[in-house]
């Protein structure tokens, strides 16, 4: 019983917290849904607009609204957003100087990294000792597959 | 020698960025309206429905645009400051009242002092979308024509007004010189 409460409890909360009063035409529905998990919502952070429940994640949801309605483009709705509270708005932050890093960075890791793999595994390639095998190596090797022929 | 040397760098830089990040609020972000003009508006000024304000009437002097609510609680608490801004160094300080009930908001300057010269009525929050506006109080200096030069996010203290705005005003106008101390 208690489980069940809490399951339609959690349930509950989840809708309430994706959901929205807010609702478009269908015809927008799936350019409203693009654009909203694209917006960041600057209460709380890590979360999209889509995602989240504060009160302004609701204004931002009634402006791209009535933007679609008015005719705008997804462009023209990101710009729009863009120029009143900065790029941070955008999950997609455009390419410019002050996001280089952002960009390029996980990229310079990634070579980075690659290129460090690379040293060690060709240091390791030539430490290997390059052992011969000796009279009684070869002796013991005959036998051992000898025996193996046998079976 | 070199094997430890490129950790080591890898780790003193690494650790450099954790250090400024240490120091920064990622709740405070950049307004790219500043060096822009006030965006346009017209609304109903709190205290008379009837009468429209517009974002020219700001114009003419300095002033601070101050973004407030009866519903938030840090905008209590810079209250006092705003008050002695106002009346006792003449700072002109329009309020935007955001997403608020009027009477509400009547009642709250009744009570705790009326620090604006005009408040703005912006009871669904638009005109707050169009100044970028995400987490009461915010605080804008804006000069004679309107161009945004400073945004506070958060609350007015004294020290505040000293280090972040009189250096501002100082550029933009001749200032007042008296501090809140």
């Amino acid at each position: 019983m208690k489980i069940l409460l809490t399951i339609i409890i959690c349930l509950a909360l989840s809708v309430g917290a994706s959901a929205s009063f807010i609702t478009v035409a269908p015809e927008y529905e799936e350019r409203y849904e693009k654009l909203l998990s694209e917006l960041r919502c600057l209460v709380c952070q890590n979360q999209t607009v889509a995602e989240s429940p504060a009160g302004l994640a609701d204004d931002f949801r009634i402006e791209v609204k009535e933007m679609l309605e008015r005719g705008a483009t997804d462009e023209e709705i990101l710009t729009f957003m863009s120029e009143r509270y900065g790029d941070f708005i955008l999950y997609n932050p455009p390419v410019k100087a002050r996001t280089y890093l952002l960009w390029v960075g996980p990229f310079v890791l990634l070579v980075g990294g690659i290129l460090i793999v690379i040293m060690l595994v060709r240091k390791r390639a030539t430490n290997i000792p390059r052992n011969e095998l000796t009279e009684q190596d070869k002796q013991r090797l005959q036998s051992l597959l000898g025996d193996e022929d046998k079976k | 020698m070199i094997r430890f040397l490129i950790p080591a760098f890898i780790f003193i830089v690494l650790m450099g960025f954790l250090f400024v990040g240490l120091y920064k609020d990622p709740s405070l972000v950049p307004s790219p309206l500043i060096g822009k003009p006030v965006p346009t508006f017209a609304a109903s000024t709190l205290k008379n429905p009837e009468k429209i304000i517009t974002n020219k009437d700001l114009q003419g002097k300095y002033a601070l645009v101050n973004v407030w609510a009866t519903w938030c609680a840090a905008c209590k608490q810079e209250h006092a400051a705003l008050m002695y801004l106002a009346e006792q160094l003449q700072v002109p300080i329009y309020g935007l009242n955001y997403k608020d009930d009027r009477g509400s908001a009547i009642d709250w300057l009744n009570r705790y002092g009326d620090p604006y010269i005009a408040n703005i009525f912006d009871e669904n929050g638009r005109i707050g979308i169009d100044f970028g506006v995400y987490g009461a109080p915010e605080t804008f200096l804006i000069d004679a024509e309107g161009i945004i030069h400073h945004k506070l996010v958060g609350v007015m203290t004294p020290a505040i007004w000293e280090e972040q705005f009189l250096p501002k005003i100082n550029q933009i106008i001749s200032p007042p010189t008296v501090s809140m101390n």
